[in-house]
């Protein structure tokens, strides 16, 4: 615990510089999400996606940011102006702050907090505040409509995401993500993706609707509510929306990499030959490589599945994922219990 | 002044200037996102305490579950605010015998000497790096007040049972899907295909 002012003065500034560090590479990454979702959604549908500006189109992002920066907000007539400028905010700072305890390697980790996986819960419910200002100060039925769609939506598939999180404690036994991920060493079959699988596969879909992603992205709707909560917005604001939504999506591929798939772990691990080189070694590439695959996922979803229905979502939600989830909580106590998954090994 | 001090000092400040707009502000839904401030001010309050589990609880139950549904019913309420103000003059009276109430109790709890002062409660001495809040917190609940806990789950889980029992009615004239039906439909029961010879145009030769 630093004492003196200028103590308090460099911890402060290292721990902005460690922000940055943290905070700029994901704004790239958002703005090359969206240049890799149309090129991935293009070469699905046998076209060619962005390749004018720049070589293969690769400035296009920035050109969109441009774009989006230069109009003109425009501020309904009967809008509530304080929160409806307030609500983009709203919806990106949590986006970005859940970040603070992720761990990219075994060390690398801004927050080393014991209580990580619930910041992390707590912050990722935080994101549907956004939506739900937004929807209501835009003085629209449309964004409303939206609005009380995508939170009725997140409220419950938060409950099946946190059950499957309640699975990963058991079988971690902590809610340090760092432990977390040191708790699946030892190899592919080691990581909780194999005896937590049913929870796994919930995580990620409750993941795909808590980000309101297609095939679960009727708040945006366009065909019935033409862009629910943000129909109002444009410009810089409707541009910070869009920054929170992919932020979000990250974070979660990041969270399935972390809680998952072992995060920084490579999975050569304990394999004669190759194992012993450095593919073996866990590092911060193994991390990227699988948020990035799981980012993939996202994308090729969308270029899949047609959009659920309103109350299909909700029959999902509640009377499929959340009572498998309730038994595989069970199951993974009893593995816990017997020593049928031995913790680290 | 220590820096933890400031810390305190401001988001009290914060908290304290939440929970009266709470009951100031004419808007509802304005009254709902500063009661929202109100809870993030006071786990920020907790978090300097060192009890970051119940801090994080805070905010995860309060302000991510509890307040998204009190928004998510109010801004559906059409509330018109004239006739909620007719009864103030009527209700002024209970009102400030409450209040004069409550401020008399809180003076008790501040002035009364040995009780409730510094020297029944002083300032907790900071833990050593290694204490974890969580685990401490798991530990206790899980060992010394077991039962307690556990009663305090069944209350909890009889009280959800009895709400959904309570307001849970069956509608008459609601349509409603099968599921099963509908995927295990077959193609004959759906569509009729017809035979028919192909007839002469009208009024073509």
């Amino acid at each position: 615990m630093p004492e003196t002012w200028l103590d308090h003065l460099i911890y402060m500034v290292i721990l902005l510089l460690k922000i940055i560090a943290v905070v700029v590479p994901l704004i790239l990454a958002v703005a090359y999400y969206t240049y890799m979702e149309r090129k991935v959604i293009g070469y699905m549908q046998v076209r060619r996606g962005p390749n004018r500006i720049g070589p293969l189109g690769l400035f296009q992002p920035f050109a969109d940011v441009f774009k989006l920066l230069l109009k003109e907000i425009v501020m309904p007539e009967n809008a509530n102006k304080f929160l409806f400028v307030l609500a983009p905010v709203l919806s990106m700072a949590p986006a970005f702050a859940a970040w603070v305890v992720v761990p990219f390697n075994d060390w690398m980790v801004i927050a080393d907090i014991d209580a990580g996986l619930l910041y992390i819960l707590a912050m990722s419910s935080l994101g549907v505040y956004g939506l739900i200002i937004a929807g209501w100060a835009s003085n629209s039925k449309y964004a409303f409509l939206g609005a009380l769609r995508s939170s009725a939506q997140m409220v419950s598939y938060e409950i099946a995401m946190g059950f499957a999180l309640i699975g990963v404690l058991i079988m971690a036994g902590s809610l340090n993500l760092s432990e977390i991920v040191r708790a699946q060493q030892g190899g592919l079959l080691d990581w909780f993706w194999f005896p937590l699988l049913p929870l796994f596969v919930i995580y990620v879909i409750s993941g795909v609707a808590e980000t309101n992603r297609a095939p679960f992205d009727v708040a945006e709707g366009e065909s019935e509510i033409v862009a629910g909560f943000h129909v109002e917005y444009a410009g810089a604001a409707f541009a910070v929306f869009f920054l929170a939504e992919y932020a979000n999506m990250i974070l979660i591929s990041a969270l399935t990499a972390i809680l998952f798939t072992g995060g920084w772990l490579s999975p050569f691990e304990g394999i004669p030959v190759i194992g012993d080189t450095i593919l073996g070694q866990g590092s911060i590439f193994w991390f990227l490589a699988k948020t990035v695959f799981f980012m993939y996922l996202f994308l090729w979803w969308r270029a899949t599945f047609p959009r659920y229905r309103y109350d299909q979502i909700m029959r999902l939600g509640w009377k499929v994922l959340v009572p498998i989830t309730m038994v595989w909580v069970l199951v993974a106590a009893c593995f816990s219990v017997f020593g049928l998954v031995v913790r680290g090994s | 002044m220590p820096i933890t001090e400031i810390v305190f000092y401001m988001f009290s400040l914060v908290l304290v200037a939440a929970a009266v707009a709470v009951i100031t502000v004419r808007n509802p839904v304005n009254a709902a996102l500063f009661l929202v401030l109100a809870f993030f001010s006071s786990a920020a309050i907790w978090m300097l305490l060192e009890v970051e589990f119940l801090a994080i609880i805070l905010i995860l139950v309060y302000v991510g579950a509890v307040m998204v549904l009190f928004l998510f019913v109010i801004m559906m309420l059409d509330i018109n605010l004239a006739p909620m103000q007719e009864g103030f003059i009527n209700y002024l009276p209970v009102g400030i015998t409450v209040a004069v109430v409550m401020a008399l109790e809180l003076m008790v709890v501040v002035w009364s000497k040995g009780r409730f002062d510094e020297t029944a409660f002083p300032v907790p001495p900071p833990h050593p790096d290694t204490y974890s809040n969580t685990k401490a917190l798991g530990e206790l609940l899980f060992t010394n007040y077991l039962l307690a806990f556990e009663l305090a789950g069944v209350i909890l889980l009889v009280a959800i049972i009895a709400a959904i029992a309570l307001t849970h009615r069956q509608r008459t004239g609601s349509k409603r899907q099968n599921p099963s039906m509908q995927v295990r439909v077959q193609r004959d029961e759906r569509v009729r295909l017809v035979k028919m010879d192909p007839e002469p145009r009208q009024g073509s030769q």
